[in-house]
């Protein structure tokens, strides 16, 4: 679609776009940032510092980047995912040779005011550039050997850049949420039936590289696989994080331990509790009812996401919102699958709860997008 | 472009199936983790609620308070002192060096401990307190107290420590205590919990450790909630220990310090008992050490010197030392022989000197013979042949039977350590040990109290309390538990003729008052007061032929360690006896020289609960004893001033 087929004249202009947001979702974006601030203040035994306030903060910067993006013409997003996309990928060659180590990885930059995550910022401009390629791509070559050879490469290319750092979480999200994009654009259903019998075959071959010299991944990622596996081995070393982590959860009950009362998380039993495992706190202290309340959160920003997507003929608009969906969706579903003893610990926030700047700020601007495609979608006459 | 337009219908309809079906799969899994939350937080609630009180509940143990220890009248022997120690945290210190480099400007450390304590503090967390120096005194406490900010971290901290304000008085009746080692923990099966408090003491040797169950409590425990890394942010509740219990013994602190000044000098041993109740009055061993000293820990230079001197200080001569009593067993065998009807009192016997058994010749202590000796002279003079005569009429075996009932051979349940058990051999004894038969000449041996016989000071005074009143009088240290009197074991009677036993108790009076009896010189004027007695020499050494041929060599000759032992038994008042004294004075030469007057001297502070008047004493030694009283009062005014000092 080029841009003159937007119906420019009937979309919203000025200040007027306010009120053509997607208010439901932005009610539940600051809902669950909320929550964030909530439990951050719990966590820190009832003091806005050291996290709460900091993390107000970042979401009224991400909100003001939300309002700003979404402002702009998804068109003008659309002819910038290219450059965004390359953008990312000079930042994330940048960490590998300027980087500034931090956990056993190599992750950030710093740009002066900031420490900047380029892997971050990849979730979404690869997102941005998935979408452009496939509104660009005639949807009869969609599942050309060469069209789908070319996406995947935009996608493996990052991949193996973060990988390298090594920020296993976010390979696992860059994958997954490229190949999601794929999927929704039409791509043939037998390329995701090989992929995932190569996946298979790669998950063998990591186990099998493993105490070679060319092992695939690094020696503390192998020792969260094997805790995770049987976590109960090591319950003092290794297995300790999501042993402990599942206490908090199973001892919150039916309503939980009433807030700022949960043992586990205020006598620091409960590991990185301000940041990955912030939903064992909640569902210590809220108990199932707080836990339940904050996945349908969840799931209803996603349900609102794919009815905005659903409801455009813009394709670049659709599949954005949609990538961005599945984005969100791998963070929280990630996120929990870990702290619930179903997925390894892979260090993957619980988006917008999770303390954390820069996570916090690109999900901030991929709503932006999203709004944007909701502001700016094709309107009046119809098909 | 109206096949773009198709195209696109075609590719929008493929979108939304694509996204329904990804719609569908993102809803089961969020329906997953609902069911997964709802097991972990519904079904499994409980157990992970336990869990979770388990990590973060600790039981701390908060250690007893020791009972006290207290003399008959209420004299306190043991208690327990507020002492300080100053004890870091690293956390609040900051720079622990310099720290310590502060304090050890102040205060005088110990660098031993010193380092200890550095050793420690790298091992454990930062938050937990860190003794630096222990016992430490009230002036270095305030001098840390005014340079406070020069010395953050530290703080001192009150805690308890045993003290004995009688040191070395009743050091090996009350013993001692001590921190738990690991031999002590390797001797104790499955020890309790309290014991691993870190400087936690138990009593170590004497009534403190024989005691110890009645004397540590019950500690007391507190529930905590810890953090992660161990700290503890409060306390949720407390169940209060049980206070060790306070033990009254039938000690007299007072006559136990006059009879240890008495004996200073010597290495000897002196036991009171009250013929009455069994109550031990006094159980002195000499010399003595300061049990405050083995408290904290002894100085290996301080501890040698306890080890290597030859008087023995660290042994209670008392109750674990063993003598052959010599002739104050010959009670014990005119006893037998009475009871045996093998004898009576009348029968006299022909004292040459020396008597032929089995070819062998057995002296009497007196060269040219005693002549004619009936039981009541041949107490009083001590006559040996006599008591080979009879002892072959009478046998062994029930000399050693009359010696068990009065107490020699038997082991007394006094709780104190090593009570030794003597030894009252008979036939049996003989086969069984040694494997060979009793010969007759072991016979004469035992009935002077020599070769296989073998008597506690502790077993002696039994003795004399039993011949004194006919009842089975039994030992007794502990008077009290907790203010509940303990019972009194002494009333039931001793199964021995009364008749034979007036006999004997006829020989010993006239050991002690009749101008030819042993003991005559250290006997009491008071009429009241009369004493019965029999000394004993026991020999340590064989004299030889050829010694013997030579002329026996007088006690003052000899090397110290070779010398006799001097022992002396008694009993006052004659006519209704009070007290029992036996004393023993290692190689101090002749009973009635060296024991007697001792016994003498304790009997009337005794029998006077004090210092007697001179008129109590013959008029000879009045001028003596009054000179030794004085320096007594003055040993002990000295003492009294340095225990002052020391609390």
């Amino acid at each position: 679609m080029s841009y003159l087929e937007y119906n420019v004249k009937s979309t919203p202009t000025g200040l007027r776009k306010v009120l053509y947001l997607n208010w439901p979702l932005t009610l539940l974006l600051i809902t669950v940032a909320s929550v964030g601030f909530l439990q951050l203040y719990s966590v820190a035994g009832g003091s806005l510092s050291p996290w709460a306030e900091p993390q107000m903060k970042r979401f009224a910067l991400g909100m003001s980047a939300m309002l700003v993006v979404a402002m702009v013409p998804i068109w003008f997003w659309r002819n910038m995912s290219v450059v965004a996309y390359l953008l990312s990928v000079v930042l994330l060659i940048a960490v590998e040779l300027v980087g500034i180590e931090g956990k056993g990885a190599q992750r950030w930059i710093d740009v002066g005011f900031m420490r900047l995550q380029p892997s971050e910022l990849m979730k979404i401009t690869l997102i941005m550039l998935l979408a452009a390629y496939y509104d660009w791509l005639p949807a009869r070559r969609t599942s050309h050997p060469f069209w789908v050879l070319v996406p995947v490469i935009m996608i493996l290319f990052p991949t193996y850049l973060v990988l390298r750092q090594p920020d296993l979480g976010t390979s696992i999200l860059l994958v997954t949420a490229g190949g999601g994009l794929m999927f929704l654009a039409g791509v043939h259903w037998a390329y995701f039936a090989a992929v995932i019998a190569a996946g298979v075959g790669l998950v063998t071959a990591v186990f099998e590289s493993r105490g070679t010299p060319w092992q695939l991944i690094k020696d503390y990622q192998y020792r969260r696989i094997d805790t995770f596996l049987d976590p109960a081995s090591d319950p003092l070393g290794a297995g300790y994080h999501i042993t402990q982590s599942k206490i908090a959860l199973g001892s919150g009950g039916w309503t939980g331990r009433g807030f700022m009362q949960g043992t586990q998380s205020r006598l620091n039993f409960l590991p990185e509790k301000h940041t990955d495992f912030i939903f064992t706190t909640l569902a210590e202290e809220f108990g199932f009812v707080g836990g339940i309340s904050l996945l349908s959160v969840y799931a209803l920003i996603i349900l609102f996401c794919v009815a905005s997507a659903l409801a455009t003929r813009d394709r670049f608009s659709s599949l954005l919102t949609l990538g961005v969906a599945i984005t969100f969706f791998l963070f929280f579903a990630v996120n929990m699958s870990m702290v619930m003893g179903l997925a390894p610990v892979v260090g993957v926030p619980l988006p917008m709860v999770s303390y954390g700047g820069s996570a916090m700020l690109v999900l901030m601007v991929a709503f932006g997008l999203v709004q944007s495609a909701h502001i700016h979608r094709p309107r009046g006459r119809s098909r | 472009m109206k096949h773009k337009t198709k195209d696109q219908g075609h590719s929008q309809g493929k979108l939304t199936r694509r996204t329904a079906v990804m719609g569908g799969l993102q809803l089961a899994f969020v329906g997953a983790l609902g069911l997964r939350m709802r097991h972990l937080q519904v079904d499994q609630a409980d157990q992970f609620r336990l869990l979770a009180e388990e990590n973060r509940i600790n039981i701390r143990l908060i250690a007893p308070t020791r009972g006290e220890l207290f003399d008959r009248n209420g004299k306190v022997l043991a208690r327990n002192v507020q002492s300080y120690r100053l004890i870091i945290v690293r956390e609040d210190a900051g720079d622990v060096d310099q720290v310590v480099a502060n304090l050890s400007k102040l205060v005088r450390l110990d660098p031993g401990e010193l380092e200890q304590a550095m050793v420690e503090m790298r091992r454990s967390p930062p938050f937990l307190p860190i003794t630096l120096a222990d016992r430490v005194t009230w002036e270095d406490l305030s001098r840390v107290a005014v340079n406070a900010p020069a010395l953050p971290g530290i703080t001192p901290e009150v805690g308890l420590t045993r003290v004995y304000p009688h040191g070395p008085d009743l050091a090996h009746v009350v013993g001692y205590v001590g921190p738990v080692s690991d031999y002590d923990l390797e001797k104790i099966e499955d020890p309790e919990p309290v014991l691993r408090i870190p400087r936690f003491h138990i009593g170590k040797v004497g009534l403190e450790a024989k005691e110890e169950d009645l004397l540590r409590g019950k500690a007391g425990a507190k529930r905590v909630e810890v953090n992660a890394t161990g700290r503890v942010m409060r306390e949720l509740d407390r169940q209060e220990g049980q206070e060790g219990a306070d033990i009254q013994l039938t000690i007299d602190a007072e006559l136990q310090a006059y009879t240890q000044a008495r004996l200073k000098g010597e290495s000897a041993s002196a036991v009171v008992i009250d013929c009455e109740t069994g109550d031990l009055r006094a159980i002195v061993s000499s010399p003595s050490f300061d049990p405050n000293l083995f408290v904290q820990g002894i100085s290996v230079a301080d501890y040698s010197r306890l080890r290597d001197d030859k008087y023995r200080p660290l042994a209670n001569k008392s109750v674990q030392g063993v003598y052959p009593p010599g002739s104050t067993f010959k009670m014990v065998t005119a006893l037998a022989a009475l009871e045996a009807g093998a004898v009576s009192a009348a029968d006299t016997v022909w004292c040459p000197g020396h008597m032929e058994i089995s070819g062998r010749r057995f002296h009497c202590w007196k060269r040219g013979g005693h002549g004619h000796m009936d039981m009541l002279n041949s107490l009083k003079q001590s006559c040996d042949v006599y008591y080979y005569d009879v002892a072959i009429k009478v046998g062994i075996d029930r000399i050693a039977e009359v010696a068990r009932k009065l107490g020699i051979g038997v082991r007394h349940d006094i709780p104190m350590s090593a009570v030794a058990r003597g030894l009252a051999a008979d036939k049996a004894w003989k086969q069984e040990t040694y494997g060979q038969s009793w010969q007759i000449g072991d016979t004469a041996n035992a009935s002077i109290g020599q070769g296989y016989i073998l008597a506690s000071p502790l077993q002696l005074a039994v003795m004399s309390a039993r011949i004194a009143t006919g009842r089975k009088v039994t030992p007794r240290l502990v008077k009290s538990v907790d203010g509940v009197e303990q019972p009194n074991l002494s009333s039931e009677p001793l199964g021995l003729n009364e008749n034979h036993l007036r006999q004997v108790r006829k020989g010993m009076f006239a050991v002690a008052n009749d101008r030819r009896g042993t003991g005559y010189r250290s006997r009491i004027i008071e009429e009241t007061m009369r004493m019965a007695g029999k000394s004993g020499t026991s020999q340590v050494r064989n004299i030889t032929k050829a010694e013997r041929a030579a002329g026996v060599i007088s006690n003052a000759d000899l090397p110290w360690e070779r010398r006799d032992h001097a022992l002396y038994v008694a009993y006052a008042p004659a006519d209704n006896p009070k007290y029992a004294v036996a004393v023993v004075v290692e190689h101090g030469g002749g009973g009635s020289s060296a024991a007697a007057p001792i016994v003498r001297d304790v009997m009337l502070q005794a029998l006077y609960d004090g210092t007697p008047p001179l008129e109590a004493y013959p008029t000879g030694d009045r001028d003596r004893i009054q000179a030794q009283q004085e320096e007594l009062q003055r040993d002990q005014d000295e003492r009294e001033i340095s225990q002052s000092d020391r609390a």
